[in-house]
């Protein structure tokens, strides 16, 4: 077990830069999940803890040890690919016994070692079967496999779910959620799906163009985004954006409204003067529409409502002509062109200088 | 678009006949052919009308047989030995010349002999020495050069499937040979093999400090053949690294980053990522290897003409040799067709080989 340290850690390729910059303390036993979209920087980020990309400059400890010049067998990490990598010649057996084999251990370790991985993963039956005669999720099962027994420090996922398909994802996700409450071991985990990143993570790293957003806990991030990046990527639907203008200070909270927004008191630590456009960020389960326009400070005609089942999506088109998304329970009725007002609760909401 | 153009099946013959027609004129009715010569006297160019003689060419061509005998004795009964001490044995020719005893030995030749324990020897005769000579060399250059060719195709390709700056200049110098006509190709390692001002003796003798005795490479019976095998194996290996090359670059990178997590050393990756991964390119190099080795002609036709003392006979050049140079046809076609029955053998245990396994 170690905790992992990154201190200034950066990337480049030639003139460009990956990752710009990065400082990070990922505690021992901590699930740490590195989301952002693609082109952020995250598996590059993962892959310079692997020990498969060089490091350009900054520092990367594992276990207070800083490792940035050791080979990847040496830093005691195991890495579970999005493509499984495992080797198709070999017998699942062989296949997750693979890091003894090459460290020459011997047959009844080895057969111990593996009986103990197949039980935890389920998958005893499967041992002597060969990687093509396996289903997606029973190969990412071989490629888990093949990380445990070698008893790493640190575990490293990357985007391990994306090649299944929705369902098993969910059972997946759910199975590596326990992997992590057994063993308590160190984990990192990079994906570019928000759902990942909420459900599984203790702390969740937003990277954006090889830099960080933010660090925090799931609902930290959810409830306190600190930009408008953030906001926007994690959550779903999305949060919606309105274009505002600030009218005055009224105690802690900034006074703004738009042409189809009311003026409305929201709580802001912002330095916003009069007349400056700002982002109001509100997230779509937070807004309450009725069909009396007077009720809410928000004016719109509903456009189009779609049923989900455990959830109703409303959505709108405002005064100003802008669009918004509202997640209504799951019986709430709005008929297309109807006029509606939308209400909600300012602490709730979310100011941003715009981008 | 369907016009009248395209979809008439006669238009389509009429587009496939040249080729087509090419193709029986040159190679599928000389095939036949062959097979029907193979089984009468014809000559190249002869007044004579052609005769159906049977199995005729091929016996005269395969045509072996064993005699065992017993070392010659004096009046006394002590083996007369000659004077290296070596006993001494009857003149085969009394048996394979005329002998009533021996019909089935008539005409034969020594090819090579053992002893049995005790003083007897066995001699085993063959009926057409040079032919022998030329299947046992080829079987020779299959042997050696598929395997050397191959492997040192597969270090070739693993040294240059890297990263490195300037590659490309190293596969363009090892792929250099393989675009070269082996005609031109041959007349410069003729050059290179030369018993008085070659660059190969020139190169030994600067590297001994001139302890090195010149050798005539090619005049040597003793170093003809080994001669003409390393420069065949220098000649091709580049095409079958380019072939190894494709088979590795379909192996997942991915696997090789694994591999390397898990702590595995180069030759454990290779042992345990590369190889399996390259198991059926290694069956195409051997086989295509293998094909184009039982072809060797031209390297002989150049630079040795089968000699000296026949040794560097090879199958397909006694095949032309004996069609052509000595106009008989039909032991030419009969030499064909055991080459066509021996490569269609190796080609039917290659598709054993790499048969889909339920």
């Amino acid at each position: 077990m170690a905790n992992v340290v990154l201190k200034d850690l950066r990337k480049s390729y030639g003139n460009v830069d990956v990752i710009k910059g990065v400082d990070l303390t990922i505690n021992d036993g901590e699930f740490c999940v590195f989301v952002g979209p693609s082109g952020c920087g995250k598996s590059t980020l993962l892959r310079m803890i692997a020990g498969l990309e060089d490091i350009t400059g900054g520092s990367l400890a594992i276990g207070d040890k800083v490792v940035n010049e050791v080979q990847p067998k040496d830093r005691g990490v195991a890495m579970v690919f999005q493509s499984y990598a495992i080797f198709p010649h070999m017998t699942v057996r062989e296949n997750v016994e693979f890091g003894l084999t090459i460290a020459k251990a011997t047959k009844a370790e080895k057969e111990a070692k593996v009986a103990e991985a197949a039980r935890i993963l389920q998958m005893e039956h499967l041992l002597d079967r060969r990687p093509s005669q396996l289903s997606g999720g029973q190969r990412q099962r071989v490629a888990i496999g093949r990380a445990i027994v070698r008893k790493p420090e640190v575990f490293l996922f990357d985007e391990p779910l994306s090649n299944l398909d929705a369902s098993l994802r969910m059972d997946m996700r759910m199975e590596i959620g326990k992997l992590h409450k057994d063993l308590r071991a160190t984990m990192i985990y990079v994906t570019h799906d928000q759902v990942e990143a909420m459900t599984l993570a203790d702390k969740i790293v937003v990277l954006r163009d090889g830099i960080v957003q933010q660090i925090g806990a799931p609902m930290d991030l959810y409830h306190h985004p600190a930009n408008l990046f953030v906001a926007g990527f994690i959550g779903s639907p999305s949060m919606n954006f309105l274009d505002v203008e600030v009218k005055g200070r009224d105690g802690d909270a900034l006074v703004v409204s738009n042409g189809a927004l009311d003026p409305v008191g929201v709580p802001s630590t912002l330095e916003a003067t009069t007349g400056t456009r700002l982002k109001l960020g509100i997230r779509p389960q937070y807004l309450r529409p009725s069909t009396d326009t007077q009720a809410g400070k928000l004016h719109g005609t509903v456009t189009l409502t779609e049923r989900l089942g455990s959830e109703t999506v409303v959505n709108l088109r405002l005064t100003d002509d802008s669009a918004l998304i509202a997640a209504l329970g799951e019986d709430a009725i709005f008929d297309r062109g109807r006029n509606v007002s939308l209400s909600f609760d300012p602490t709730r909401a979310h100011l941003f200088f715009a981008e | 678009m369907a016009s009248k153009l395209t979809q008439s099946n006669r238009a389509g013959w009429l587009f496939a006949l040249p080729g087509f027609g090419l193709m029986v004129v040159f190679i599928i009715l000389p095939f036949f052919f062959a097979i029907s010569l193979s089984f009468t006297n014809q000559r190249l160019i002869s007044p004579n009308p052609t005769e159906w003689v049977g199995l005729a060419n091929y016996r005269q061509l395969l045509g072996m047989g064993m005699i065992t005998l017993d070392a010659v004795t004096d009046e006394s009964g002590q083996i007369v030995r000659d004077d290296t001490g070596a006993p001494t044995y009857p003149r085969l020719r009394e048996y394979t010349r005329n002998n009533p005893d021996y019909p089935h030995l008539d005409g034969m030749k020594q090819w090579f002999s053992f002893g049995r324990g005790g003083e007897a020897r066995t001699f085993v005769l063959a009926r057409d020495l040079v032919f022998l000579t030329a299947v046992k060399n080829t079987v020779v250059f299959v042997l050696v050069v598929a395997p050397v060719q191959g492997g040192l195709a597969l270090v070739l390709a693993l040294l240059i499937n890297q990263k490195l700056r300037g590659i490309n200049i190293y596969r363009t110098i090892y792929f250099m040979p393989v675009v070269v006509s082996i005609v031109v190709v041959s007349l410069l390692w003729r050059f290179i093999y030369d018993g008085n001002n070659g660059l190969l003796n020139n190169i030994l003798d600067f590297l001994s400090f001139g302890y090195f005795e010149p050798v005539n490479w090619l005049g040597n019976p003793k170093t003809a053949f080994g001669s003409i095998i390393g420069m065949s194996i220098w000649q091709a290996v580049g095409f079958h690294m380019v072939i190894w090359l494709s088979g590795l670059q379909t192996i997942s990178p991915t696997l090789y980053e694994a591999a390397e997590i898990e702590g595995s050393s180069k030759w454990q990756t290779f042992r345990y990522v590369t190889w399996p991964g390259l198991r059926n390119t290694a069956i195409l190099v051997l086989i295509v290897i293998t094909m184009q080795a039982f072809g060797l002609f031209a390297q002989i036709d150049v630079m040795t003409n089968g000699g000296p003392l026949d040794s560097t006979q090879t199958i397909v050049f006694q095949a032309v040799e004996r069609g052509y140079g000595k106009q008989d046809i039909s032991g030419g076609s009969a030499i064909s067709v055991l080459l066509f029955l021996i490569v269609l053998s190796i080609s039917l245990f290659q598709r054993w080989l790499t048969r889909e396994r339920t």
